[in-house]
């Protein structure tokens, strides 16, 4: 896009394609506002009355939204720590010349390519289950009581669930990060004497910085919106336990059969996701330049 | 100081033989350039010396020290990359004062050691930069600045100038002659460059297939070649090798004669031989020419000849500078 030409012929060209992406973003944004200002409800009366903001105040007046943000703040956090420090200690194995290297490499990737209904399906059944699942097998060789996962730790049993998926992912992109990692840097690093931490601390982590963004931003948009996981698991409960922003606007539709309210909710997640997003690009872009 | 001995170093990639043993004495505060055609194993070599491969059998000796089983660092040694290998992520004072980071030594000691370095290279408005925002020429005397602050025993160097255009490698050809100079320090160097070997060398090593062929100083075996791989090798053009019966009017299977020692005569003379290619440079003129029985010889000619594509011409070979081989590729001596 060097020239004048190029650069209006390339908007042209552009143009239907980003007309129809509004399209197909504005309509639905569209009903959904519109939706978020009405006495919207599935039972009685059948008038959609205009109410303003009364939905709003509602949605957010309501405890357990605050509550819901911070399930999601925590959801997010904790698997964005767990994927970026566990992928870049995958990452740094997988590198290593191992027998079997390239079995091993796909075998560590594949839970991403897993359905998450059926990798919430196979933890909570087959791993997490307190009477006859494998943690409980493990805990019973050792003695100890058995954890109840999803009453006790409900939390950070969907944690555990969501970071398994999305691990892979983080290890995949640093991994092939560290395989561009010049080798004769780390000649270099060995002739001025560094031993292996100095190396990783000084050339290596400082190489991962720029994929460990792009991944933190990646993530972060797609565990905004988890939602099969903790449906198929825990249903966000105990209580609110693992409510998080989507399911609680999937709780006022379809529970509460509250439309306008599910509105209301799913405008304000979108203003938040919105937040994000602006402040992690600018993160991102800021990594990308230097 | 600086004085390394290679003795019987062997190097062996699972089961194929890059280096099968090589003898070396390398005095302390020479300057000794590795030649070699490509795959020969100069940079392995190197890397042996420095510690950065392992030695598959043999012994590397520092100042009459075994340092065979010591790490890259506790050599004593520096080494600049063909790459570079700068550190990306680092300002141009800590790439050159990493080194001495990872020693332990005190900063402000770092800070005085890398200002003296960036005095010496004219680095020091750079200091703050990154390595990314430096041009090729800079770069290098980074790497260069990097390999001076550990004071180490003795330089190597791996290709340095290679990815330099031609005027930028003259110009760093003489700061590494004028370091050296300055330092006095023990630099060995790996090239592929006839000049800077000729130029910037007390030592020439030439290796073939991980055998050194011939040491010694630029001249010596520009002189007297041992053998028909280090005649062929040494000289810009290359040594015209002739075989068969003209050879065999001299005395031997195979003869050399370098282009410049060949005398051109438009009238008479031992070869008649007819132009096929003019090559003026200025100062010199090359001629390839299309000699009978002989096949294509290249010879040197002073000034301009004025000589032309098709041309008839006679050459005669210096007798004195005349150079025999057996016919196993041996110098004869007589
Ligand atoms: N890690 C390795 N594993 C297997 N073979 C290797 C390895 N490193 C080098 N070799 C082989 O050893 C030989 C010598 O390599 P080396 O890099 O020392 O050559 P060189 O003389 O430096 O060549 P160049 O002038 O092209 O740099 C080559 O045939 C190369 O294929
Ligand atoms: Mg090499």
């Amino acid at each position: 896009m060097a020239t004048k030409q190029t650069q209006s012929a390339a908007r042209l060209l552009a143009a239907p394609s980003i007309g129809l992406l509004l399209i197909w973003m504005i309509v639905p944004l569209g009903l959904t506002i519109y939706d978020s200002t009405l006495n919207y409800t599935l039972q009685g009366n059948p008038v959609h009355k205009f109410i303003g903001w009364t939905n709003y105040y509602y949605f957010v007046t309501d405890p357990a939204f605050l509550t819901s943000i911070w399930n999601t703040l925590v959801l997010v956090g904790s698997v964005l720590v767990i994927s970026i420090v566990g992928g870049t200690g995958m990452a740094l194995l997988l590198d290593q010349p191992i027998f079997g290297q390239g079995a091993a490499r796909v075998m560590a990737i594949s839970p991403f390519f897993i359905m998450a209904t059926v990798a919430a399906l196979v933890w909570k059944n087959l791993f997490m289950q307190p009477v006859f699942g494998l943690f409980a097998w493990i805990a019973h060789l050792f003695g100890a009581p058995p954890i109840d996962w999803f009453t006790n730790d409900p939390m950070i049993a969907v944690i555990i669930i969501v970071a398994w998926q999305w691990l892979p992912f983080a290890t995949l992109i640093l991994l092939t990060a560290l395989q561009s990692l010049d080798l004769e840097q780390k000649d270099a690093a060995q002739m001025d004497g560094a031993p292996p931490l100095s190396y990783f601390w000084y050339l290596v982590l400082p190489h991962l910085a720029r994929p460990a963004t792009v991944v933190i931003l990646i993530e972060t948009i797609f565990l905004l919106g988890i939602f099969a996981e903790i449906f198929v698991t825990t249903g966000g409960g105990p209580g609110q336990a693992t409510t998080n922003l989507t399911f609680l606007v999937f709780r006022s539709a379809l529970r509460d059969f509250d439309v306008g309210g599910a509105a209301a909710g799913g405008i304000i997640a979108v203003v938040l996701a919105n937040i994000v997003s602006i402040f992690l690009t600018r993160l991102v872009g800021k990594n990308l330049e230097g | 100081m600086g004085k390394i001995s290679l003795q019987g170093v062997r190097k062996t990639f699972a089961d194929v033989v890059v280096i099968p043993g090589v003898d070396l004495e390398i005095p302390a505060g020479s300057f000794v350039v590795f030649v070699g055609p490509s795959g020969c194993g100069k940079s392995t070599l190197l890397r042996l010396i420095a510690g950065l491969e392992d030695l598959s059998g043999g012994h590397v000796l520092i100042d009459d020290k075994d340092v065979s089983d010591f790490a890259p660092a506790q050599r004593g040694l520096s080494m600049v990359f063909q790459s570079y290998a700068l550190y990306p992520h680092m300002s141009v004072a800590s790439n050159i004062g990493f080194g001495l980071k990872m020693a332990g030594v005190p900063k402000p000691e770092i800070e005085k050691k890398v200002a003296y370095a960036a005095n010496l290279l004219n680095l020091t408005e750079y200091l703050a930069r990154r390595p990314g925002q430096l041009s090729g020429g800079q770069r290098q005397r980074v790497a260069i600045g990097r390999a001076i602050v550990r004071e180490p025993k003795a330089f190597l160097f791996d290709e340095p100038l290679s990815n330099l255009d031609a005027a930028l490698r003259v110009q760093m050809r003489l700061e590494i002659t004028r370091l050296h100079q300055s330092l006095k320090t023990t630099m060995i160097y790996v090239t592929h460059d006839q000049v800077e070997a000729m130029t910037m060398a007390d030592m020439i090593v030439v290796l073939n297939r991980g055998n050194i062929e011939q040491a010694g100083a630029p001249m010596e075996l520009y002189e007297t070649p041992k053998n028909l791989f280090v005649a062929k090798f040494i000289g810009s053009p290359t040594m015209n090798i002739i075989e068969g019966e003209r050879a065999q009017k001299y005395g031997a299977p195979t003869i050399g004669i370098r282009p410049e020692h060949i005398r051109i005569s438009r009238e008479a003379g031992d070869w008649p031989v007819r132009v096929s290619i003019v090559e003026r440079l200025g100062s010199d003129t090359f001629l390839y020419v299309e000699a009978e029985g002989m096949g294509q010889l290249t010879v040197r000619a002073e000034g301009d000849l004025g000589a032309k594509p098709g041309d008839q011409l006679f050459l005669s070979p210096d007798a004195g500078r005349l150079h025999r081989f057996n016919s196993e590729g041996k110098a004869i001596r007589s």
